[in-house]
């Protein structure tokens, strides 16, 4: 079994007067020890919510429902009580967030901030913690810890910032750390080191690792099963090669196909997916992408697509997907196709499909 | 010679270091704020003030030419009643309508006047934190209980945010009977409501930020997130209102005072009481109505000058 098994995964918020979201609705995916996985989507959606929900994270309000269960070692996380939750936080199991800035006390030393930990789930105090905390510090890379250790979060850098937050994430040595768009508020350059920090921990301490990200480089240097999410639901699983070879979701295909690309020639114009996530509640059945979708058929509408298993391991959630080897961004092949039969509001067709 | 390699290296690698050692001055949050507040002139008028305010409050009743209860009568009650002698060489301020020494009598209330605003703010400060700190961190991080904890003690803050501060202040001295003590407990409960709703309300904002969740994600305890986290981030409007509560307490002592709640201890002046005093002989000699006016407002004014500055300073979003 694996390390961390999350199945069929919702979170709905309901609000009075206003119809039921479903943020995440049956997301299920496992991690292995050692193993890195990927949660990609664009935003809105639910890769956060999903791992929020995940850490017991999401803030409490009136209408949040939590379902499904998310079992890690033997134990669901989502059903534990206040206490042995915050047992778990921190120790077992780690967050690093997107923004190192916000996520840091601007008032207190880096140092304080460290020690915390060590002294909330190691039980360490004083000279001992100080010298636990330099010594994690040094292994996330930050020179001249010792004196790091005084300094206040508005003095370090960004990819500083970042690495004393994965400083702390992993001071205890948790078996599974999730990292939250961790390179996204960081440059390019910097990004490549902490995400050759985070692959070293990996590799080091066997720590099983959940990534979430919208940027398909990161995927394609850091993990091993990737997760497409779309509308809150898992639309494609597979490994990474098979994933960036030959995606079997046309959502996938859209992503893949709307990085900007070197090789492009000048005034090439970038290729989008027209339209947006939007409301979630638009769709109330049927596949969410349908809306954006250039291989859309009738049968998208009515039923959400079941996952379908393929033989090398892989599943995806598409009633018509791409032909298998190689595809080129399909272009705008049906046109014709019919409107969406269901009542509900759609979002605005693409120019050429207007009557 | 030239230099080697090496040593070039070795000599860039010094000169990397010192930039950076430079880049790392303005040390902490407070004493970046403290910077910004040098620069600004509002900021250094109040502090001229309360420096002169202070020194004179501290060291002026040692120095004073005459004890503040002293009557110094040179023949003129009976030469000629209702006439009270203006500036002289011997009483720079004149005497007031029973012949004490109006100059030492002022530098003495100062120290009173200081008395009153410290002492009552500060126990606005400390009950009114407390209110609002737990308010605070019940509603901001608090679990089933946290709701209904902030509830209760923000529902009796608000029937003491309810009564006009002066009529409360005036009921409490009711209660207490006059007296300064009296003056400092009235004016000090009056301040409680605004500190405890600023806490409240600044805890409740930091308790969604960021650092809250990453800390909560790393299974830090609440009641030390409360501390460690959430307070010392929600600290500087109240320390911003604190120092304007200062000027407003002088004032409402002061009107307490005029009121004849105050000092009642003719041998203590304070500036309050010597305004009332004073009233009856505006008339006759309007300086000694004049002068403890003046000094109230301008000791409030030193004190809303800096505390308005204060709160620029520290003001994260006015920041660069």
């Amino acid at each position: 079994m694996a390390l961390l098994e999350v199945d069929d995964l919702s979170v709905t918020f309901a609000r009075r007067g206003q119809r039921t979201v479903h943020a995440v609705d049956g997301v299920s995916f496992s991690v292995d020890a050692g193993e890195v996985v990927g949660l990609v989507g664009e935003s809105g959606c639910g890769k956060s919510v999903t791992s929020l929900a995940i850490m017991g994270l999401l803030p409490r309000q009136p209408g949040l429902r939590v379902g499904g269960r998310a079992v890690f070692d033997g134990t669901d996380l989502l059903q534990l009580d206040d206490r042995s939750r915050r047992d778990i936080r921190g120790r077992d199991v780690a967050m690093i967030f997107q923004d190192p800035l916000s996520s840091l006390n601007p008032v207190i030393p880096i140092g304080l901030q460290v020690t915390e930990v060590l002294t909330r789930h190691r039980g360490m105090k004083g000279e001992a913690a100080q010298k636990e905390a330099a010594d994690l510090l040094d292994r996330v890379g930050i020179p001249d810890p010792r004196r790091r250790l005084k300094e206040y979060p508005h003095q370090l850098s960004g990819g500083m910032r970042q690495r004393a937050l994965i400083a702390m994430a992993v001071a205890c040595q948790p078996r599974l750390l999730i990292a939250d768009e961790p390179t996204t508020a960081l440059d390019v350059t910097i990004q490549a080191q902490i995400l050759e920090l985070l692959k070293e921990l990996v590799r080091d301490s066997g720590t099983a690792l959940v990534m979430i990200t919208h940027d398909l480089g990161v995927v394609a240097g850091m993990c091993d099963t990737i997760n497409v999410l779309y509308a809150g639901r898992v639309v494609e699983t597979a490994r990474r090669r098979p994933l960036f070879r030959e995606p079997r979701h046309p959502y996938t295909v859209g992503l893949l196909g709307s990085v900007p690309r070197l090789d492009a020639g000048r005034g090439e114009r970038l290729n989008p997916i027209p339209g947006s996530v939007r409301d979630v509640l638009a769709w109330p059945d049927g596949c969410a992408f349908a809306p954006r979708c250039t291989r859309r058929i009738d049968e998208c509408v009515g039923a959400p697509p079941e996952l379908t298993l393929t033989y090398d391991g892989r599943s995806y959630r598409c009633v018509n997907p791409p032909p298998v080897p190689g595809t080129p961004p399909p272009a705008a092949t049906d046109a014709g196709a019919p409107e969406p039969a269901t009542g509900g509001p759609v979002p605005a067709p693409r120019e050429e499909e207007k009557p | 010679m030239t230099i080697s390699p090496g040593k070039k290296r070795e000599k860039i690698d010094r000169l990397a270091e010192l930039a950076a050692r430079d880049d790392e001055r303005g040390v902490s949050l407070w004493r970046e704020a403290f910077r910004r507040l040098r620069r600004n002139p509002a900021a250094i008028v109040g502090a001229v003030i309360l420096a002169l305010f202070l020194l004179i409050a501290i060291v002026g009743p040692f120095l004073v030419p005459y004890p503040a209860d002293a009557q110094l009568w040179k023949g003129e009650i009976r030469d000629n009643i209702g006439y009270f002698p203006g500036p002289r060489a011997d009483n720079w301020f004149g005497v007031d309508h029973i012949g004490r020494d109006e100059f030492s009598r002022m530098i003495v209330g100062a120290r009173q006047t200081l008395l009153v605003g410290v002492v009552s703010t500060l126990i606005g400060l400390a009950v009114g934190s407390l209110i609002g700190g737990i308010a605070g961190a019940s509603a901001g991080l608090g679990g089933k209980w946290g709701r209904a904890v902030d509830n209760t003690l923000m529902r009796f803050v608000d029937m003491l945010l309810a009564m006009p501060s002066l009529l409360l202040a005036i009921s409490i001295a009711a209660l207490l009977g006059a007296g300064l003590t009296t003056v400092m407990i009235a004016v000090g409960v009056v301040s409680v409501p605004v500190f405890a709703r600023l806490l409240r309300g600044s805890m409740i904002s930091q308790s969604n930020s960021d650092y809250v969740l990453a800390a909560t994600s790393l299974g830090v305890r609440k009641p030390k997130i409360a501390l460690t986290h959430v307070v010392p981030n929600s600290l500087a409007p109240v320390i911003v209102q604190a120092t304007l509560t200062l000027a407003t307490a002088i004032i409402e002592a002061a009107a307490l005072s005029f009121l004849g709640l105050g000092n009642n201890d003719a041998s203590i002046p304070e500036w309050g009481v010597m305004l009332a005093d004073a009233q009856r002989y505006l008339d006759a000699a309007p300086r000694l109505a004049v002068l403890p006016a003046l000094a109230i407002i301008v000791t409030a004014l030193g004190f809303t000058l800096l505390g308005e500055a204060m709160r620029e300073a520290l003001d994260p979003k006015l920041r660069k």
